[in-house]
């Protein structure tokens, strides 16, 4: 459907761009909030992709929280924000550009071979998996253990942060 | 809709992400380059999601978003901690394993 | 005997052994161990004679072989070498004068080396010298006879210089062996020569090729030239001959034995053994000139010229030594191989008799001295028995009738007028006159006019005197072995080779020539006698050799012994060890020692080259370069481990994204 198509592309330029932004713009603020702009694109994608609670926890947590938090590590450690651009990019960017451009390709080449022809159908039952019930549902009956252990996870990541970071 | 297109776009960030990681002196930005490449790991569980009609990918993506969040906590703790040391965000300078 | 020929060498080689280890501890000091040595071997050797004479005697056929008995003793390659005897009349006639004379000499010397500071060694010398001749006489190969013959130039040379605490003696010593050793160097080289033209060392091989019609002269005559050096340094012939005046510093029995009888003639042995060689090398049979008789009668001229001025009675009877053996030189350079063997065998004892006399005369008339100017004179009266032995002995040299000179000395005379070698005829009888002239001057200066010595003189004892009689007999009697006129031809017939030798001619005495050579003999001796009697009448001749320089010349030149020995020791000793000394010297200094140092100094070169580029450059470089490259190498790798961690991750990334290839690569492409 087109609608669709056009929807896609649009975000999918917005992101590009924006994620070319984060990683070449001179002044950390900029990137960051290019960041915040790949993200609402990817949040946006979500919904396209008929799974809209991931598109919402994802505005919620990663632009609610994450970016704030790298905004606050800005602050944090005086990052310099603009004039001293250059001094951003350190001496391998050249060789990473390289690898990178290389990986895409690869990568290219791969998923083209692998799933060139398919196609996602757009349909009720499609509709029904995405909704919060559906995904609740699912974690709490298929993979419940994992859920758990990521609380685990995020309570170590808590006192980790803060041992880590407190002065004393 | 064809497949393809989410998982290139996916592809293209992820690399994106890549070259950030490599190519970026700030330790923020490297976090950054990271939550990038994860958000495109992300596009690509949720667009299979959506191809082999199995909320699995949902679930898996919900994951990774709090994994990430975490992540990025503990992330900024050493970078804080970095700049607190070495009076520079500059991860040039973390080279005490220099042999 | 003749089978066992060998004991007579042997034992008189024990005896020198014998003595050399328990001599001193004798009651006679050794000298009992030497006279029972060679007493046994005379005696045997007198055994060996008449069993050689009835060998003769009974032969069925003329041509009577020699006796040979042969040991061989290792072999090299195709050449036998070994030791061996060959008795046939010659060796059997010069046992029995070698045991003979050296038996008179050891009893001699009892009295006349009495209380002597080497009495013991002196006797054991004389043994090895017995026995060394033997051995010579009886070789039966040149290698044997050349073991005899350096072994009693040896013996010579340790008997001349028994007194060696005196430097004239042991000069006397060397110069003897020097002077035959450069004679043995043409023995050597003919001992050679004729090993390779006749393929054998053994003397009867080689008389039998030299007398062969496929014998090749020039080899001969290459060989026999060889041999007659070593023969005119032996036996002191011109111009080999100054040694022999010089060895009467040696003891008398010495002299007697070894330089008048025995080892002297050992040249003249050697010339009658391989006289084939001679005979054919030199073609003696063909008359005229020839090396061996020109050098013979040069000899006998200069021998008798030097005896006329000498004071010293030794240097008179050596000279005399050296004008005879002249004689038996030039007689086999004639062709007279019978008169040469025969003059040798009566010579042999009167020589030795004088020899003996004047150490009689010296040991109890000149108190010790043997001049004959100062410390002699008028001796008849006090020592009659030296006087009249010596007498005969004088009358046997100058070759009057009967005495055993005129018979061997008559027929070397007539063999070399008939031969064809006149003009050595005439020097014969020129010697006669001149032996008999100075012989005469000899006799009258000791035994006649007042004693001018200082000692008491008396007549010896009878150990000195028996033996001075024994061989005045012999002097008087040896002589008719040859008696040509008498009929008695045995000398000739027992001891003349009869195989393997050449057709000599024999002449039948000539009493023509006999009454000539008397006559000459007998006028030599009377004017002799005339002169030195009517000394102090002839006073116009007093002190001519001052006054007239011709004469002065004349005399000097005798005196100073035609200056061979200046010739020899200043000019050619001298110069060669100067010369050679200092070429020596400059080659040493500059060519071998600058090869030497040349070698060090590039040796050492070398080495610090080697060290400089080698060592420290090259080897060390290379190791200091692995280990320079090493840390190098690490440096560049350690640039790896840089300490950042966007670094690994580009590696990281690099490589994962290069395994992605490679797998995409292997399972889609």
């Amino acid at each position: 459907m087109w609608e669709q198509q056009l929807a896609f592309w649009v975000l999918a330029l917005a992101m590009a761009g924006a994620a070319i932004g984060v990683v070449r713009s001179p002044n950390v603020v900029h990137a960051a909030l290019f960041l915040v702009v790949v993200m609402a694109g990817a949040a946006a994608q979500y919904v396209l992709l008929v799974a809209e609670f991931v598109a919402w926890v994802q505005v919620l947590i990663y632009i609610g929280a994450v970016i704030i938090l790298f905004l606050f590590g800005i602050m944090l450690t005086r990052a310099p924000m603009r004039g001293e651009g250059r001094a951003l990019d350190n001496d391998q960017r050249w060789a990473g550009a390289v690898v990178a451009l290389f990986t895409f390709g690869v990568l290219t080449a791969l998923l083209v071979d692998a799933f060139g022809n398919d196609k996602i159908r757009f349909d009720d039952s499609l509709v029904g998996q995405g909704r919060t019930a559906t995904v609740g549902t699912s974690i709490f009956q298929n993979y419940l253990v994992p859920f758990e252990v990521v609380s685990m996870l995020l309570l170590a990541a808590l006192i980790g942060a803060i041992v880590l970071a407190r002065r004393d | 809709m064809g497949l393809n297109y989410f998982l290139i776009l996916s592809a293209f960030i992820f690399c994106v992400g890549i070259y950030g990681i490599l190519a970026r002196r700030n330790g923020i930005l490297v976090l950054m380059s990271v939550e990038l490449m994860l958000n495109a790991v992300n596009i690509n569980l949720v667009a299979f999601a959506a191809f082999v009609r199995n909320v699995a990918g949902d679930v898996f993506a919900l994951f990774v978003i709090t994994i990430a969040a975490a992540e990025v906590g503990v992330g900024l703790a050493i970078v804080l901690l970095i700049y607190r040391n070495l009076h520079s965000p500059d991860l040039d300078e973390v080279d005490q394993l220099k042999g | 005997m003749l089978d066992q020929a060998w004991l007579i060498p042997t034992l008189p080689a024990l005896s020198f052994v014998a003595i050399l280890l328990f001599g001193k501890r004798l009651p006679r000091k050794g000298s009992e161990l030497g006279i029972v040595a060679v007493g046994a071997s005379f005696v045997l050797a007198c055994v060996a004679a008449v069993q050689w004479i009835h060998k003769i005697d009974t032969a069925s056929t003329e041509k009577v072989k020699p006796v040979l008995h042969h040991i061989e003793w290792w072999q090299n390659g195709a050449v036998k070498f070994g030791v061996g005897t060959q008795i046939d009349g010659l060796a059997v006639m010069m046992m029995f004068v070698v045991t003979l004379i050296s038996f008179l000499v050891h009893v001699y010397s009892t009295a006349y080396m009495h209380d002597d500071r080497r009495y013991t060694h002196y006797y054991a010398f004389l043994s090895l010298f017995t026995a060394s001749m033997l051995t010579l006489v009886v070789a039966d190969n040149t290698l044997q006879l050349l073991v005899g013959w350096e072994l009693v130039g040896l013996c010579s040379f340790v008997l001349i210089g028994h007194w060696w605490e005196e430097g004239v003696n042991s000069t006397a010593a060397i110069k003897a062996f020097l002077t035959t050793r450069t004679g043995d160097i043409g023995l050597m080289i003919g001992v050679i020569i004729t090993f390779f033209a006749a393929g054998t060392f053994s003397i009867v091989g080689i008389n039998t090729y030299a007398g062969s019609h496929g014998a090749q002269h020039d080899l001969l005559l290459a060989g026999a030239i060889c041999l007659f050096i070593g023969i005119i340094g032996k036996s002191g012939q011109f111009p080999l001959h100054t040694w022999l005046p010089d060895a009467m510093a040696g003891p008398t029995p010495v002299s007697a034995l070894i330089h008048a009888a025995t080892m002297v003639v050992a040249g003249v042995y050697l010339g009658a053994r391989l006289y084939p060689v001679f005979f054919n090398g030199f073609s003696i049979g063909h008359g005229g000139v020839n090396f061996m008789a020109v050098i013979g009668g040069t000899t006998i001229i200069i021998g008798a010229l030097l005896a006329f001025v000498q004071d010293d009675i030794k240097k008179v009877l050596a000279y005399s030594t050296i004008s005879q053996l002249g004689y038996m030189v030039m007689a086999l350079g004639v062709g007279a191989w019978t008169a040469a063997v025969f003059h040798l065998f009566t010579h042999a004892f009167f020589k030795a008799l004088l020899f003996l006399g004047a150490g009689s005369v010296s040991h109890s008339g000149s108190h010790h001295s043997f001049d004959m100017k100062k410390d002699m004179g008028g001796l008849k009266k006090y020592m009659p028995v030296t006087f009249w032995t010596f007498m005969i002995g004088t009358l046997a040299l100058a070759g009057i009738f009967p005495f055993a000179g005129f018979w061997s000395k008559d027929e070397i005379l007539a063999t070399a007028g008939k031969t064809g070698f006149d003009g050595f005829m005439i020097v014969g009888i020129v010697g006669a006159f001149l032996t008999a002239a100075y012989m005469a001057r000899c006799v009258y200066l000791t035994f006649f006019g007042e004693y001018r010595g200082h000692g008491h003189p008396h007549e010896s004892e009878r150990t000195i005197t028996v033996p001075l009689i024994v061989l005045a007999v012999f002097s008087v009697v040896a002589g008719f072995l040859q008696a040509s006129p008498f009929g008695i031809e045995k000398f000739g017939e027992w001891f003349e080779p009869r195989v393997a030798f050449p057709a000599l001619e024999h002449v039948e005495f000539n009493y023509g020539l006999a009454a000539a050579s008397l006559a000459v003999a007998l006028v030599g001796l009377g004017v002799g006698f005339y002169f030195y009697e009517r000394r102090r009448q002839l006073t116009a001749l007093d002190g001519l050799t001052k006054r007239n320089a011709l004469a002065n010349a004349g005399y000097t030149f005798l005196v100073k012994k035609y200056y061979l020995d200046d010739l020899y020791e200043n000019v050619i000793v001298d110069g060669t060890r100067t010369a050679v000394a200092q070429a020596s010297y400059w080659v040493n200094q500059h060519v071998i020692d600058g090869v030497v140092n040349a070698a060090g100094r590039g040796a050492a070169r070398l080495g610090r080259a080697t060290y400089d580029v080698v060592d420290q450059r090259v080897v060390d470089g290379v190791i200091n370069g692995i280990a320079i490259e090493t840390g190098l190498a690490g440096g560049e790798v350690r640039k790896v481990q840089s300490g950042r961690v966007q670094r690994y991750a580009l590696l990281l990334f690099a490589g994962v994204a290069l395994l992605a290839l490679a797998i995409f690569i292997v399972n889609v492409a």
